[in-house]
Parts: C-alpha cells; structure tokens; sequence
C-alpha cells in the first residue's frame, strides 16, 4: 500500500518535473515557432541565479521564485534584441544560433562559478511514508506546477495579454489586427518563456544540483514533451505529453532503472513524431488552449 | 472511338462537409487541348489537383484512367512517370539553380545522360530562354519564370500535359508567344489548361469545359460555349 | 552540358596541391595531431555533403560516428583482425541511418523535425552507452564498460596480416587517404545526375516531385552515404585515441561537427574541411589553456556565423571573388562589344 502510494508520488512528480522544465519552451514555440535550444541553459541560469542569491545571504524562497525569474528574463530580452529577432521565419537558424547560445552560456557560467557540481541546500525536509524516507520537496514542485499551469491557463483565458497571446498564436497577422506590433509581442513572449525557465530552474536548484552542463538533461526532456505536444495548444499539448511521458519513464524506471525509462521516453517521442507531425495538440486538441 | 487519354468516373472529392469536386464525368481524347473554367471555387483547380495525384482519392469516391490505367491512389512522381508533364498554379521551380539546370533535371527524367545536353539546348530554343539560359532562377521577373516552367515541361517530352494557370503574370506578346508554344505542345501530346482569364482561352481556340460549383457545367467549342446564356450567368454574375 | 555551376567541379589542381600537402607533411612534421585533424575533417564533410548539397540537416551526425567508433570497437574485440570490423564499421552506421532515413523521409516530416529525431537518436545512443557498466553488458567478449568505454582493442591492421599494426605515421596515412577518397566519391555523387538532383531537391522538393524523382528515396539515399562516411571517421577515430567512450554521442561533440561544416560553409566540399582542420585546431589549442571554456569560444563563432555569414566562409569568399570576375569579364566583354560596332560592316 505504502509502496502504490510511492509510486503514484513518484510518477506525479515527474510529470511535475517535465511540465515545469517545458513550460518556458512550450510558451517561446507556441507562439513564435521558434525552436529554443538555449532553453535547458536558461533553466540551469535560473539554479545559478538562486545559488548566487543564496550564497550573498537573501532568502532563499525570495531568490528562486522571484529573482530567477527576472534575472533569466532579461537574459532573454537581452538575446531576443541581439539574436532572434533577426532570425524570425528562419527556423533551422534559429536552432543553430541558440544551439550556439547555448555553448556560451555553459562557457560563461563555467567562468564565474566553475565547473564543479554545486548544491544548493533544501528548504523543505523529508518525511516518512510507511517504510519509505519522502523527500518533502517533491510535494512542494507538484504544487508549484499545478500553480503554475493554472495561472498560465487564466492569463491565456481571462487577460488581455492572453488575448494578444492566442491571436499571436494563430498567426502574426492577427496580432497585428489587433493593433499590436508582432514583433513587440515575439519580444514579450521570449522574455516571458525565458522567465519561466528561469523560475523552472530555481525551483528545481534544491533537488538537481547544478552544473553548467545540466542544461543538457532538460534540453531533451522539454524539447519532447512539447514538440509532441504540437504548437496547436500550448497548455493542454504540453500537459498531455508531459503526462504520457513521465507517466510511462517512470513506470519503467520502476521495472528496469532509470536509464531505460529515459531512452523508452525518447523513443517514443520518435515514434509519436513520425505518426503524428503535427504533434499530439495539432491532432487531437486543436481546439483548446 | 479511340481509347481517351485521360477518363474520370463519377469523379468526387471532399473536404471536411464541402463537395469541392461533384461526381464528374470527364473524357480527354489523343492529341486534345482542352481548357478548364469556371469561376473561383468552381472546383476546378481541385480535380487538376486529383489529376495530378497531389489530392489523394478517397476510397469509393470515383475513378480516374490515364490511358486506361486507374491512377487512383497514385502519388505524384508516380503519374509524371508515366509521361505526364505538370505546371501547378504556383510557380515552383528549382529557385537557386540556373535555368539550364533546371531544365537539365526536367529532362534527365526522361532521357539518358548524354542526351540531356541537347534536350535542354532544343527547349531553350523553343522557349526562347536563350538570353536567360544561364541565369539563375530566382533573380527573374515572373513572367520569365512561368516561361521556364513551360520549358520544364517541354523538356519531360511528355504525352499528357497537365497546366493550372499558365496564364498568370504573363503580358502583351508573351501571352501569344506562350499559346503558339502551347498548341505546339499539343501537336505531340494531350493538353489539359486551367485558366479563368478568358481573354488567353479565347486565343488558345480549343474545347472547353466549364465547372461550376464542383460539377461540369458545359462543354463544347469556344465560341459556343461563351454564347451560352447559363455561362454568361455564372461567370458575369459571379464577377460582378 | 557537362558542367553545373551551381555545383561546381572538380579542380584537379587544386586537389593534387592539396593531396601533396597532405601526403608529404610526415616527411617534415608530427602526425599525432594532423591525424585527428584529417578524422574531424572527414567527418565534417560527411555532414556537409548532406547538408549542404541535400539541404538535410542531421543534428545528431554523431550518432553515426560514434556507431562507426563503437562498432569497431566491440567488432575487433571479438574477432581480432580488423578488415571486417572496419567494412562493419562503415556499413552498421548506413543501416541504421538507412531505417532512421526512410522512417523520417517517407513520413514526410519537415526539417525541423528531422533535426530533432536526429538529435534524439544520439541522445538516446548517448544515455544507453553511459549506462551499460557491468558485466551484464557484453557483445561477444567485448564488454560495454558504460561511462569509462571500451579500452585497450587491437588497432587497424594491414588486411589479411594481424601482426603488422598500423599506427603512428602509417595510421596517419589511412586517415589521409580516406579522406582524399571519400572527397573524391562526394565529387563523383555530385558529377552524377543523383547528386544533381540532390541540389534540386534542396531548392524545391516539390518541384522534384512532380517532375517525377522519388525524393523520399533520393534523402533516404544520401542521409545512409553520408552516415556510412561518419561511421568510417568513427571508426578512425576510435584508431587514434585507442578507446571508445559514450562521449562521442554527446551533445557537445554534434554541436561541434555542425559548426565545423557551417564555418566551413555550405554547399562546397573545401568548406567543411577546412573548418573542420582550423576549428579543431583551435579546439586542441583552447584546451590547453584554462582561462576561456573552450564552449564558450564555439558558441560565439556558432552564433556570429548564423547572424552574419549564414552560408559560411567559403561560399561567402567565392562569392566576393566570382563577383570581382563577373566585373572584369563584364568590362573586357563590353570593351569587345564596343569594338566589333566600331568595326566596320562587312557584307556577308
């Protein structure tokens, strides 16, 4: 009984886990179709960011849920204005260009911080489940992400700025019907994905330990779950695969170790790609969010 | 009655709940140069694109016979294989490349490698593509590259000819030199033209069909055609 | 027409300089480092013929060089003389590339797609070589050894003798003349109507296709060549570092290939070599300093590449000097034209 309820948390949280990573992506190729293959550094960004605050003696709950966010944020602005913006329509570039980003960020943090693993100390301790030792931190990012989704969802339902969105999302044009600059709003929208990546690696700091090459183990998982997930819906896409995948690694991981659980993941992403090209929101969800 | 070129049978395809193509019975003869018409949304650039395999056919939604064989169900480098020569509406060709490249790759298809040299120097001639020939695609206006589509059709040496608006962009006396080419075209192959400007199909003399809300409205001679009431119906009161 | 600009030609001379260099270099200098240069060489014009002639963009081209290093690997292990571990190592990597190919180009997925099933795929080959520590990860006597690889295998050999071993001077000698060759069988794909019709799918697949060429079978063709080559640089160098390791699947390793061949430039076989040899240089030499991450010196050219030269340095330097060719033979030929009106008109 204890060991069904492990299980079911475990598997709860890595769905957690994948939503949370692939929220920053899934919002950047939603709306702008534009593959983002720096998005693992700026999740390992946002772990730096809160390692740094941490250390300099501020809060630790303030650094992670606040200051990631906005710091990785601007780092976003800064190579939207620098980067993407002359890339738009030009997809294989963009992924090279943020492919290239990607190594410089990992060559910039290596820099300041080195290119030791570092931890940053957990603010929630364990508990116990019956014969099994909980790490209660684990409860805490399943609750963040449902937060996290559900204020996503009344933004994109509810707001203004969910209305510029979802015509974005269509298509530049209807944006600019609206009378908003698309270009402002690819702006907007990386900045604002970048944010959430940074808040996704702040959040997850405690748990991952961080290395400046780490961004390396979200940039596959992300990158599945929401290229499955279509650009047709943002939310609802990259919750289903989130659900499929981490459902189905870590049934695996169960019955065979973790390793397997990631490569049956990742082949099965292929799979559902090549049945599916337009991704699972393109097939099933088109009418959603 | 010799064997037709190109047969359709009860001829239908669908999109979601619109009829776009209406059970069409169509028969092309050997060495016929039909033209297609009808106003926008009369479904007949729809049934060229199921002519040409880029429509798949639904599943007991009518049959279509190139010489005889049914092509349903055929992609299309598969009916080009035939010796089907196609132009869509869009103009597509290989834009990085020179004009003699492109035509070099229309006629390798068909020809052995040596050959190619002279087919693709015969089609620049009957084109007139001389002053062109080693420009690159992209760079020319876009009357010169409807021009070199027909060259790439010209270069498949083609049976059947299948053209969705050969007409467009083209001005003043390209337009008679595109329909001497076109009924050159036709002295060694069948030829289907989609066009909706009446001014060219005028020109081009032939039989014509007209489509109107996804059905064969009419057909016949030119002239006649253009004489019928129904057809000044629909085209003038659709443009008006 | 024999030639097709767009392609460009064999230039012999050009070609034997560059042979020459290459063969005689042993006679002067050190071949531990120029034979690593010729392997990163090599595999960089495997991605480059399929990317820059097919416009295929494979963003795990390690996957098939690592097979290539990996297949050998476990190959000689188990049967000691190396001729069929190298012929394996060239053809496993085909295969697969092969199925993978027709799976993604006969469902018509688009490029973007296509570079993340690639990536995917050397992802995948990356987390499973790490993991298979132990002995429960065993081909034939060839143990797995996860993250730590496969050490200590025979080295190539002279074919049919398994005591003469090649390495040192000779193995820099396999390197060379397996890059000449394969160079020499890309310019002979491109002379081939397959390759012309390569650079026509690359403009316009649609137009291929209705102009009759199957193009699914075309890509699938080209992606299985290219990775046959990537399998053979793999194996090579697996030859010269003399272990095999799961870091050849990794991230870092396909991001540097395809910046290679894209500072290189696209749509020439010289670009990617060369970008290869000076960017692998500067690799060997960033990595004996400690101040500047060597990531951090790729990233930028990566990302000031993509901006500025988007179709690499070669092409771009062409480019400056067919445009200064153009203008001369413009101006000689309107000087020509203006004295053929001054002459006068004889009647014919």
């Amino acid at each position: 009984m204890d060991y069904a309820a492990v299980v079911i948390l475990e598997i709860l949280y890595m769905i957690s886990f994948i939503a949370l990573v692939s929220a920053g992506l899934a919002v950047v190729f939603g709306m702008m179709r534009v593959i983002n293959l720096a998005h693992g550094e700026f999740v390992m960004l946002g772990g730096y960011t809160t390692l740094a605050c941490q250390r300099a003696g501020i809060d630790l709950w303030f650094s992670m849920l606040v200051i990631a966010p906005i710091v990785v944020g601007l780092v976003g602005l800064i190579v939207e204005r620098l980067v993407i913006r002359f890339l738009y329509g030009r997809m294989i570039d963009t992924m090279l260009a943020t492919w290239g980003l990607s190594l410089l960020l990992i060559g910039i943090v290596t820099l300041i911080f080195g290119s030791s693993a570092v931890n940053v100390p957990t603010p929630i301790p364990g508990y116990q489940l019956g014969a099994y030792q909980m790490g209660g931190y684990n409860l805490f990012i399943i609750g963040v992400t449902i937060a996290l989704y559900i204020g996503m969802w009344l933004v994109l339902r509810y707001t203004r700025l969910g209305l510029i969105a979802r015509g974005a999302m269509q298509s530049a044009d209807v944006a600019s019907s609206l009378g908003y600059n698309p270009r402002t709003v690819y702006m907007v929208t990386f900045t604002i994905g970048a944010a959430l990546s940074g808040f996704a690696g702040g959040v997850l700091a405690p748990l991952t330990g961080l290395l400046p090459a780490s961004g390396g183990g979200y940039i596959a998982q992300s990158f599945i779950a929401v290229i499955t997930g279509g650009s047709g819906a943002v939310i609802s896409g990259t919750l289903t695969s989130s659900v499929l995948f981490g459902t189905i690694s870590q049934i695996v991981s169960f019955a065979s170790g973790p390793v397997l659980g990631d490569i049956v993941m990742l082949a099965l992403a292929i799979v559902l790609l090549r049945l599916m090209p337009t991704g699972i929101s393109g097939r099933f969800l088109r009418n959603s969010q | 009655m010799s064997e037709a070129v190109v047969e359709t049978i009860e001829l239908t395809k669908r999109f979601g709940g619109v009829t776009a193509v209406d059970r069409v019975n169509f028969r092309l003869g050997e060495r016929e140069l039909r033209c297609l018409i009808g106003p926008n949304g009369a479904g007949k650039s729809t049934f060229f694109k199921c002519l040409t395999g880029q429509y798949p056919l639904d599943h007991g939604s009518g049959r279509i016979l190139i010489r005889g064989n049914d092509v349903g169900g055929l992609r299309p480098h598969h009916i080009v294989r035939m010796g089907v020569g196609i132009k869509t509406q869009v103009p597509s060709v290989m834009n990085g490349l020179t004009v003699m490249e492109n035509l070099w790759l229309a006629a390798r298809r068909t020809h052995g490698w040596h050959r190619c040299g002279s087919e693709v120097q015969r089609v620049v001639e009957e084109v007139g593509l001389g002053e062109i020939a080693r420009r690159t695609v992209g760079e020319l206006a876009h009357g010169q590259r409807q021009m070199v589509e027909i060259g790439i059709v010209l270069a498949q040496e083609p049976w059947l000819v299948l053209l969705d608006e050969p007409a467009a962009g083209i001005t003043g006396a390209e337009v008679e030199r595109l329909v001497n080419l076109i009924r050159q075209i036709n002295r060694t192959a069948s030829v289907i033209v989609v066009d909706h400007d009446m001014e060219f199909v005028r020109m081009l003399g032939a039989d014509i069909t007209v489509f109107y809300q996804g059905a064969v409205l009419t057909e016949g001679h030119v002239d006649d055609v253009l004489a019928d009431a129904r057809v000044r119906e629909v085209y003038i009161g659709n443009r008006a | 027409m024999k030639v097709w600009p767009s392609i460009g030609q064999m230039r012999w001379g050009w070609f034997l300089l560059g042979a020459a260099i290459i063969l005689v270099w042993p006679a002067f200098f050190d071949t531990h480092t120029p034979t690593i240069l010729l392997v990163w060489a090599l595999f960089a014009l495997s991605l480059g013929l399929m990317w820059g002639y097919a416009g295929l963009l494979s963003f795990g081209h390690t996957a098939y060089f690592g097979l290539g290093a990996y297949v050998y690997a476990i190959a000689v292990v188990n049967i000691g003389e190396s001729t069929v571990p190298l012929l394996l190592a060239i053809l496993i990597p085909a295969i697969v590339a092969a199925i993978i190919g027709a799976m993604m180009f006969y469902g018509r997925i688009s490029d973007v797609y296509m570079g993340v099933i690639t990536l995917v795929v050397s992802l995948i080959l990356f987390k499973f070589m790490s993991a298979t520590a132990g002995d429960k990860y065993a081909i034939g006597d060839a143990r797995l050894g996860g993250f730590n690889g496969i050490p200590g295998f025979p080295v190539l050999n002279v074919p049919g003798l398994p005591d003469v071993s090649l390495f040192g001077v000779p193995m820099y000698y396999v390197a060379a003349v397996a890059l000449l060759g394969c160079y020499l069988i890309c310019r002979w794909i491109l002379a081939r109507s397959f390759g012309r019709v390569l650079v026509g799918i690359r403009e316009n697949e649609g137009r291929c296709e209705l102009l009759g060429y199957s193009v699914p079978a075309y890509k699938t063709a080209i992606f299985s060549i290219s990775a046959a080559m990537a399998g053979l640089a793999g194996c090579l160098f697996a030859n010269w570092a003399e272990i095999v390791t799961p870091s050849v699947f990794s991230l870092r390793s396909a991001a540097e290939v395809i910046i290679w061949v894209i500072v290189g430039g696209l749509g020439t076989l010289v670009g990617p070599i060369l970008g290869a040899i000076v960017l692998g240089m500067l690799k060997l030499l960033l990595s004996e300093q400690t101040v500047i991450d060597n990531s951090l010196i790729l990233g930028f050219i990566l990302v000031v590449v993509v901006l500025a030269i988007p179709r690499g340095v070669v092409p771009a330097l062409q480019y400056w000097f067919g445009r200064r060719a153009r203008i001369r033979t413009q101006r000689s030929a309107h000087t020509r034209a203006r004295r053929r009106v001054a002459a006068p008109v004889r009647p014919s």
